[in-house]
């Protein structure tokens, strides 16, 4: 047996080669597709209603719950996703995520401080939205709201990302 | 009966060839003075399997739903047989390996052991840490409770930071664009299957490496400077004359350290038990105060004090040079001096390191930084005055918050300054521009207080002098 590279053996080695990566991309285009799904799912939107106007008094902020745009049915609790809400006049809404735009914490409302509160890091924000103090590089994200029929109604949304 | 076992023995022998590779293996020759400071890898190791046998077995119940996974936890710390032990052993498994692998790291940096021709050793030691890190977030993250929810949302928001590829690798995490039920059963595939994979082919080749070049003698009998052009020859050299069988001679050390972590994990884990699981894992229950495990706290500690305006270059430019550093290490210091008289510096930073982490972590366990949410109104002792302004003005200092970050006689949050006697730092003037036009941390008070309540305030923080008991 001699070592030399033989057109015959080069070919063969490459051969070799050239099958073994079809059958490997064969098996690891759907494993790594499935994997990466998540990046090209289409993101789904869908407003959700929160009950009549009259629900919610003028001044007040409140946490609400909506279900999310497309949950799995196994999502259990996970299948939520929560706001602050508050009714700034006869049919104005705003809408706040809970979440901190420094690392993502549920921010909270104290409502005779007129502040919200971050748990984790401190980060405080005005009524508005806006950094009063703390780490947060950004103002509170703000939600689609809307009124329709007397109803309010809030748009799912995806975790606000810096 | 002995005979017949002996003839199947040697048939085994015969046609694999197993026991002689093993023995040969196990017999490797090792440096004369491998004592007790070559102990750490192999107790990393022993972390590991029982990490994958603990693990295993609570993979047997766990559900990896986010409808279910909670529910079957407590199953498993409270009903299941062995199930408390077996999740405690996992948790204290998870921080011994964290330990190890960190102590097992600072051993060898400390003796120059990653130098010419360990290298790559060095190089598969830090994709294992790596690993290690990934394998104690996500394993956080499994738990599943309100602090698994959100350690989910941190590390999106965190991932989110880096340039360009920031928020795929957040939707890549979450498996979406919110939290939900991807989330959890990816996180599992991860923890389960291609982390632990990983950890063992890097095992493999770490083991293999050492096998190939040899455990790096004790730098006192070692050559004064490793120069690769005759480290080589002069280790075999080295090894031919008073190398000593690895089993037993060595290998002993590594049992009785064996036996210790596995002792120590399964105490703890009867004595103290697993950590306790936190609120049900609802991601619309807002009241709440995420908190890492341990080994994350200091790094959650950092990212609280660090100022505004760098924290966005730090949380992503410090790990990053931080992992630069480790694989740069072995490449251009890979020559040279191993002693530690000659390389101060290897101390210093391995203080400094060790120091870090600590520090922090208190800081992370006080958590100055949040506001405390429980404060109760102040006490009549602690207000001492009887004048209607200044009661009213105590009350407001509870009711507008003020007390979550500021504290009165030991009453209310350490975020800002403690204001038992501010009447003796500011006066009238400087209260009400403090209070109205907020500091570099505070909120301004414009708008949100009457002159009236301002007044009160201002008066009842007048009040604030040698403080009352």
């Amino acid at each position: 047996m001699s070592d030399t590279l033989t057109p015959r053996r080069r070919f063969l080695a490459w051969l070799s080669v050239g099958l073994g990566a079809v059958a490997a991309a064969a098996v690891g285009v759907p494993v790594v597709g499935f994997f990466f799904a998540p990046l090209m799912r289409r993101p789904v939107e869908a407003w959700r209603s929160l009950g009549p106007v009259g629900r919610f008094q003028i001044g007040e902020t409140v946490e609400v719950r909506i279900p999310s745009a497309a949950p799995v049915p196994w999502a259990g609790e996970a299948a939520e996703m929560a706001a602050w809400l508050r009714r700034q006049g006869p049919s104005e809404f705003v809408a706040f995520s809970v979440n901190c735009t420094h690392l993502g914490c549920p921010v909270r409302w104290m409502a005779n401080a007129r502040l919200f509160l971050c748990p984790c890091h401190g980060g405080v924000y005005y009524e508005d939205g806006a950094v009063a103090g703390g780490p947060p590089p950004r103002a509170l994200t703000q939600y689609p709201v809307r009124v329709e029929d007397g109803n309010v109604l809030l748009r799912t949304s995806a975790l606000p990302l810096g | 009966m002995a005979r017949l076992l002996r003839a199947i023995g040697h048939w085994l022998e015969d046609r694999t060839g197993l026991w002689s590779v093993s023995r040969r293996l196990a017999a490797h020759p090792v440096p004369p003075g491998t004592d007790w400071r070559y102990v750490l890898g192999g107790a990393t190791l022993v972390a590991f399997l029982l990490q994958v046998a603990t693990g295993v077995a609570l993979a047997t119940v766990y559900v990896p739903s986010t409808g279910s996974a909670y529910q079957s936890l407590q199953f498993i710390t409270h009903d299941a047989p062995f199930g408390r032990v077996l999740r405690g052993m996992h948790y204290f498994g998870a921080s011994a390996m964290v330990v190890l692998i960190g102590a097992h790291m600072s051993r060898v940096f400390l003796t120059g052991s990653y130098k010419f021709p360990r290298e790559m050793n060095w190089l598969s030691g830090a994709a294992l840490l790596l690993l290690t890190i990934l394998m104690a977030f996500t394993g956080q993250l499994l738990r599943w409770d309100q602090d698994g929810v959100w350690s989910a949302v941190v590390a999106s928001e965190q991932a989110a930071r880096i340039p360009a590829l920031g928020h795929w690798l957040a939707h890549l995490v979450l498996g979406g664009e919110t939290v939900s039920g991807p989330t959890l059963s990816r996180s599992f595939a991860v923890h389960v299957f291609i982390i632990p994979a990983l950890i063992f082919a890097g095992v493999g080749l770490h083991l293999y490496l050492v096998l190939r070049t040899g455990v790096s003698e004790r730098a006192s009998i070692g050559p004064a400077v490793v120069d690769p052009a005759t480290y080589r020859a002069w280790y075999r050299n080295l090894l031919d004359r008073e190398g000593q069988p690895f089993w037993p001679d060595a290998a002993w050390r590594d049992a009785v350290v064996a036996v210790l972590v596995v002792g120590t994990v399964l105490a703890l884990a009867l004595i103290v038990g697993p950590k306790p699981l936190g609120k049900p894992p609802d991601p619309t229950t807002i009241i709440a105060s995420p908190r890492p495990d341990w080994y994350f706290l200091w790094y959650f500690a950092v990212l609280a004090i660090l100022p505004r305006g760098i924290e966005p270059s730090v949380i992503v430019l410090a790990p990053l040079l931080f992992g630069l550093a480790v694989l740069l290490l072995p490449l251009v210091a890979n020559r040279g001096r191993r002693t530690l008289r000659h390389r101060p510096w290897a101390v210093i930073v391995v203080a400094a390191a060790v120091f870090t982490i600590a520090w922090y972590s208190r800081l992370g366990v006080q958590s100055p930084w949040s506001p405390d949410f429980d404060a109760r109104p102040l006490t009549t002792q602690a207000i001492a005055s009887s004048d209607s302004a200044v009661v009213a003005g105590a009350a407001l200092f509870h009711a507008r918050g003020c007390e979550y970050c500021h504290a009165i006689d030991g009453q209310g949050g350490s975020r800002g300054p403690d204001l038992t006697d501010v009447a003796h730092r500011l006066n009238h003037p400087q209260l009400v521009a403090r209070i109205l036009g907020g500091g570099n941390i505070m909120p301004a008070y414009t708008g949100k207080l009457s002159s009236t309540e301002l007044a009160q305030l201002v008066a009842f923080l007048q009040s604030r002098r040698d403080s009352p008991k």
